[in-house]
C-alpha cells in the first residue's frame, strides 16, 4: 500500500479522534468558570454542587484529550518528517509556544481544581477555573496558528530547500489565523454549551430534574444560542478569506467549476465530482455566493476551472463535509431558539418532545459539525501540505515505510476504539449518577426518581 | 561562544532534566506501585499523590518536543521518523499511564482497577525504558545516511550499550519515585517504598558505572570534551549527590535525587556537545547544533518566548506544588 495514503490515514484518524475532545473542554472550561464566578459571587451552595458535577464531565473528557493529544505532537516528525525539515523554522515554535504558554497553565489549574478543592478558597477555586480556561483558549490560538500557516503562510522566504522565518508576527497572523482562531473557539463554545443542554434535559425527560439540572439548562441554552450565532457570524468572516486567499479551496465548498459573476450558492446537490460538472439537478439561490463571499451580487466568483486539475482538492469531500456543516449550523441555530423560548415560556420542562430533540441535538450534532467544518478546511487544503508551497505527496518521512505504519494504524485504531468505548461508557455513568446531593424539583414525577445504580466511588 | 544554538542546546538540556525530574517520579511511582501497595486504599493513595501534577509534568515532555522542533528542526525530523516504531510503542504507553490514572477508581470493580493497575504499571515502567534505550542511541550515535536520514533499524536500537543506559534510567525513575512517596506517604507503605528506592538507587549507580565504562570502547567520542578539567564538575557533582542519597530523608532525598538528575543530564550534555545526533561509525553526517538547527530570528523569537514564559510557570508551578507537599489524605474528590 502507498505510505503516503496511510500516512494520510493514520494522520486524519489521530487528529479527529483527539479533536472529539479539546472542543468540548474549551467549551466547558467556560462555563465552568461562569458556574464558579457566580459561586465566588455568591456563595450559593447550588453553584458549588453545578460545578463539580460538570468538572467530573470536564475531568472524564479532558483526559482523553491530553492522551491522544500527545501523539499529536510527535507525528510530525514520525510521519511528516520531510515536511518537518521544510517548515521545522517556522512551524515548531507555536507548537513550543503552546507547551510554555498554554500546557503549563491548563493542566497545572487543573490539577488544583480537582485535587486541592477542599484547600483552597473559593476565590483562588475561582481563578484555577478561569485559568484552566485561560489555557485550554491559548492553546488553541497556537494551534490554529501553526494549522493556519499551512492554509495561508506569512512571513517566510523559501531558502535552500526549507521555508525560513522573515517577520514572526506576520507568521503568526498570516491571513486566516484571526478568522479560523474565532471560529474555532465560537465552535467549540457551542459544544460545551449543546452537551450541557443535552445533560441537564436528560434528567427532566427522567424525572430527574433538580436544581442543577434546571440551571444547567438555562446556562446551557443561552451560551448555545449567544454562541452559535458567533458561529454564523466568525464563519462568515472566514468564509469571505477563503474566497480571498485559497480560491480552489473556496470553489469545491461551493462545488463552482466555471468562473462566474453572480455565482449562484448550491443548496442540495449530487455530490459534485473530480471529473468536472456533471449534468444533475440542483437547487440553488443565485448570486447569493458572490454577495456572501465577496458583499457584491455581481462579484465574480473564480471556479475549479481556473486551476490545472492537480491542484484541485478532493471536490466531493470538501463540499459535502462544508455545506453539511452549515445544515447542522442551522440545525442548531433552530433547536436553541426553540428551547430558548420555550425556556422563557416556562414550558420547556414539560415539552417532552423539545426535550428529546435538544438531547439528542444536543449529544451528537456540534460535534458532528465541528468535525465535517475540519474536515472542510482540510480536505479543501489538499494537495497542497503547506498551500501553494508543498505537496501532501512530498512531505511524509523517506525512511518510514508502509508496513510500519500500517502497523501504528492498526495499533492506535484499537486502542482509540477503546478509548471512545470507554469515554462514552463513563460519561453515561457520570450522568447517569448526577450531581451530588440535589433537590428535585420535577414537578411531574410521577414515578419515583431512580435510585442510583452504584454508590459513588472515589 | 554562548551564542543562539548553544544556549538553546543547553534550554532543551533544561526542559529533559525538568521531564525527567518531574514526570521521572510519576513513571517512578507506576513502576513501583504493583509491588508496594497491598491493598486498594494503598493504591489509591500512590495515585493521588501524583494525581494533581502528573499531567503538568508530562507538558515538560510536550514542550520538549515542540522545542526540539522548533529549534533543531533536523534532530526532530530525523530522530522521530528514525526511531519510528518505538516512539510509536512510548506514545502508546503514555496514552495507557494517562487514561488508566482517570479511569481507574471510576468502577469499583476488582477486574476492572486490577486490569487499569496492570495498565498503569505498563505505562509507567515503558517509557522509563524507552527513553533510556533513546538517549542511550543517541549517545552512542544512529547510522546517518549522507542526506541527513536515519539508516538504521529498530533492531538496532535494542544494542546493548543502549539497554544498559534504558535499565540506569528505569532505576533512576524508581528512585525518584521513591524520593517522592517519601514524604507523600506515611507509615508501612513509605517504608516499602523508601526499602525499593534503596535497592533501586543501588543499581542506578551501578549501572551507571557500567554504561560510563562501556562508553569508553562503545561511544568514545562522548570523552573528547572531557579533556577540559571544567567538564569534570558535573561528574563529580553526580557522584557527592549519588553517595549522599541513602543519608537523607523527606523532601532533602527528593531534591538530591533531582540535583543527582540534573548533574546526569549534565554529564551527557557535554559528552555529546555540539553534537546533537553523533552519527555511529565516524562522525561525518552527525547532526550538530551548527547544521541542525533553526534561523537565528526564529531562535530569537524562541528564547523571548522561553525568557517571558518560563519563570512565570515556574512561578505558579511551585505555588501549586506547595499545596501538595503532605501526605496524601483521600477525600471526595481523590481517584
Amino acid at each position: 500500500m502507498d505510505v503516503v495514503w496511510l500516512a494520510r490515514v493514520q494522520f486524519a484518524m489521530t487528529i479527529m479522534f483527539h479533536f472529539l475532545f479539546p472542543p468540548i473542554t474549551m467549551g466547558l472550561a467556560l462555563l465552568i468558570t461562569a458556574i464558579e464566578t457566580a459561586r465566588w459571587r455568591t456563595g450559593k451552595d447550588l453553584y458549588r454542587r453545578m460545578s463539580d458535577f460538570w468538572l467530573k464531565i470536564f475531568a472524564v473528557n479532558f483526559v482523553v484529550g491530553v492522551a491522544s493529544g500527545i501523539v499529536m505532537e510527535f507525528q510530525f516528525g514520525t510521519n511528516w518528517a520531510s515536511y518537518s525539515r521544510f517548515v521545522g523554522d517556522i512551524f515548531g515554535a507555536p507548537l513550543a509556544a503552546e507547551g510554555v504558554i498554554a500546557f503549563f497553565l491548563e493542566s497545572g489549574f487543573l490539577g488544583l481544581l480537582l485535587f486541592g478543592r477542599n484547600k483552597i478558597s473559593s476565590f483562588v477555586r475561582w481563578l484555577a477555573a478561569t485559568m484552566v480556561w485561560l489555557g485550554s483558549t491559548l492553546s488553541a490560538f497556537w494551534i490554529i496558528v501553526a494549522n493556519s500557516w499551512m492554509q495561508t503562510p506569512a512571513g517566510y522566504r523559501v531558502v535552500g530547500g526549507r521555508a525560513e522565518l522573515t517577520d514572526f508576527w506576520a507568521a503568526v497572523f498570516n491571513p486566516s489565523t484571526l478568522p479560523r482562531y474565532t471560529h474555532t473557539i465560537a465552535s467549540a463554545w457551542v459544544c460545551g454549551a449543546f452537551l450541557m443542554t443535552a445533560v441537564a434535559a436528560w434528567y427532566f425527560l427522567k424525572h430527574r430534574g433538580s436544581d442543577v439540572a434546571r440551571a444547567s439548562l438555562k446556562l446551557g441554552l443561552i451560551a448555545a444560542l449567544v454562541s452559535t450565532i458567533l458561529v454564523f457570524a466568525t464563519g462568515d468572516r472566514h468564509a469571505k478569506q477563503v474566497a480571498r486567499t485559497q480560491p480552489a479551496k473556496f470553489a469545491a465548498m461551493e462545488g463552482l467549476y466555471s468562473t462566474a459573476h453572480g455565482a449562484p450558492l448550491i443548496l442540495f446537490s449530487l455530490p459534485p465530482s473530480q471529473q468536472g460538472r456533471r449534468d444533475a439537478p440542483e437547487l440553488m439561490i443565485t448570486n447569493l455566493t458572490s454577495f456572501l463571499a465577496f458583499g457584491n451580487f455581481q462579484a465574480p466568483v473564480k471556479g475549479l476551472e481556473e486551476f490545472p486539475e492537480d491542484q484541485w482538492p478532493p471536490v466531493a469531500a470538501t463540499f459535502l463535509s462544508f455545506h453539511n456543516m452549515v445544515i447542522l449550523g442551522n440545525l442548531m441555530l433552530l433547536a436553541a431558539i426553540a428551547g430558548l423560548v420555550q425556556l422563557l415560556r416556562k414550558r420547556l420542562e414539560k415539552s417532552r418532545f423539545l426535550l428529546r430533540a435538544l438531547f439528542w441535538i444536543g449529544l451528537v450534532v456540534p460535534t458532528l459539525a465541528i468535525q465535517l467544518g475540519w474536515m472542510a478546511a482540510e480536505a479543501g487544503r489538499q494537495p497542497w501540505i503547506v498551500y501553494g508551497l508543498m505537496r501532501t505527496k512530498d512531505g511524509v518521512s523517506k525512511i518510514v515505510i508502509a508496513p510500519e505504519v500500517l502497523t501504528s494504524i492498526v495499533i492506535f485504531g484499537v486502542i482509540y476504539a477503546l478509548l471512545g468505548a470507554l469515554w462514552i461508557y463513563l460519561l453515561r455513568k457520570e450522568i447517569i449518577h448526577g450531581p451530588e446531593g440535589v433537590a428535585i424539583v420535577d414537578d411531574s414525577v410521577e414515578e419515583t426518581p431512580r435510585p442510583l445504580e452504584t454508590a459513588p466511588v472515589y | 561562544m554562548l551564542d543562539l544554538q548553544v544556549i538553546w542546546f543547553l534550554l532543551i538540556g533544561v526542559l529533559l532534566a525538568g521531564y525527567a525530574i518531574l514526570d521521572g517520579f510519576d513513571l517512578g511511582v507506576g513502576i513501583q506501585h504493583l509491588f508496594i501497595a497491598r491493598n486498594d486504599r494503598e493504591r489509591r493513595v500512590l495515585l493521588n499523590s501524583i494525581g494533581p501534577v502528573w499531567d503538568g509534568n508530562e507538558v515538560w515532555l510536550l514542550t520538549a518536543g515542540g522545542a526540539i522542533f522548533a529549534a533543531f528542526p533536523k534532530v526532530y525530523a530525523t530522530v522521530f521518523s528514525g526511531f519510528y516504531l518505538a516512539l510509536m510503542l512510548l506514545l502508546v504507553a503514555l496514552v495507557l499511564r494517562a487514561v488508566s490514572l482517570e479511569f481507574r477508581s471510576k468502577v469499583e470493580s476488582t477486574t476492572w482497577r486490577g486490569a487499569w493497575d496492570a495498565a498503569f504499571a505498563f505505562g509507567s515502567f515503558l517509557p522509563a525504558l524507552l527513553f533510556g534505550v533513546a538517549v542511550g542511541n543517541v549517545l552512542r550515535g544512529v547510522p546517518i545516511s549522507n542526506d541527513g536520514e536515519f539508516a538504521g533499524s529498530f533492531i538496532g536500537l535494542l544494542n546493548p550499550f543502549s539497554l544498559v543506559v534504558g535499565l540506569l534510567s528505569t532505576a533512576m525513575f524508581v528512585t525518584q519515585g521513591s524520593s517522592w512517596l517519601s514524604f507523600k506517604t506515611e507509615g508501612e507503605l513509605r517504608a516499602r517504598s523508601v526499602s525499593v528506592g534503596r535497592k533501586a538507587w543501588l543499581a542506578f549507580l551501578a549501572l551507571w558505572i557500567v554504561a560510563t565504562i562501556y562508553s569508553r570502547f562503545e561511544a568514545p567520542h562522548l570523552w573528547t570534551n572531557y579533556a577540559n578539567a571544567l567538564t569534570w564538575i558535573a561528574p563529580v557533582a553526580f557522584v557527592i549527590f549519588a553517595l549522599a542519597y541513602p543519608f537523607v530523608k523527606g523532601v532533602k532525598s527528593f531534591a538530591i535525587s533531582s540535583l543527582a538528575i540534573i548533574a546526569l543530564v549534565g554529564i551527557m550534555g557535554q559528552a555529546l556537545f555540539p553534537n546533537m545526533v553523533p552519527s555511529f561509525g565516524g562522525l561525518a553526517n552527525s547532526l550538530t547544533i551548527r547544521n541542525a538547527s533553526s534561523t537565528p530570528l526564529t531562535l530569537k523569537v524562541m528564547l523571548t518566548i522561553a525568557l517571558a514564559g518560563v519563570p512565570v510557570v515556574l512561578a505558579y508551578t511551585i505555588w501549586i506544588y506547595r499545596k501538595f507537599m503532605d501526605p496524601v489524605v483521600l477525600d471526595e474528590h481523590s481517584y
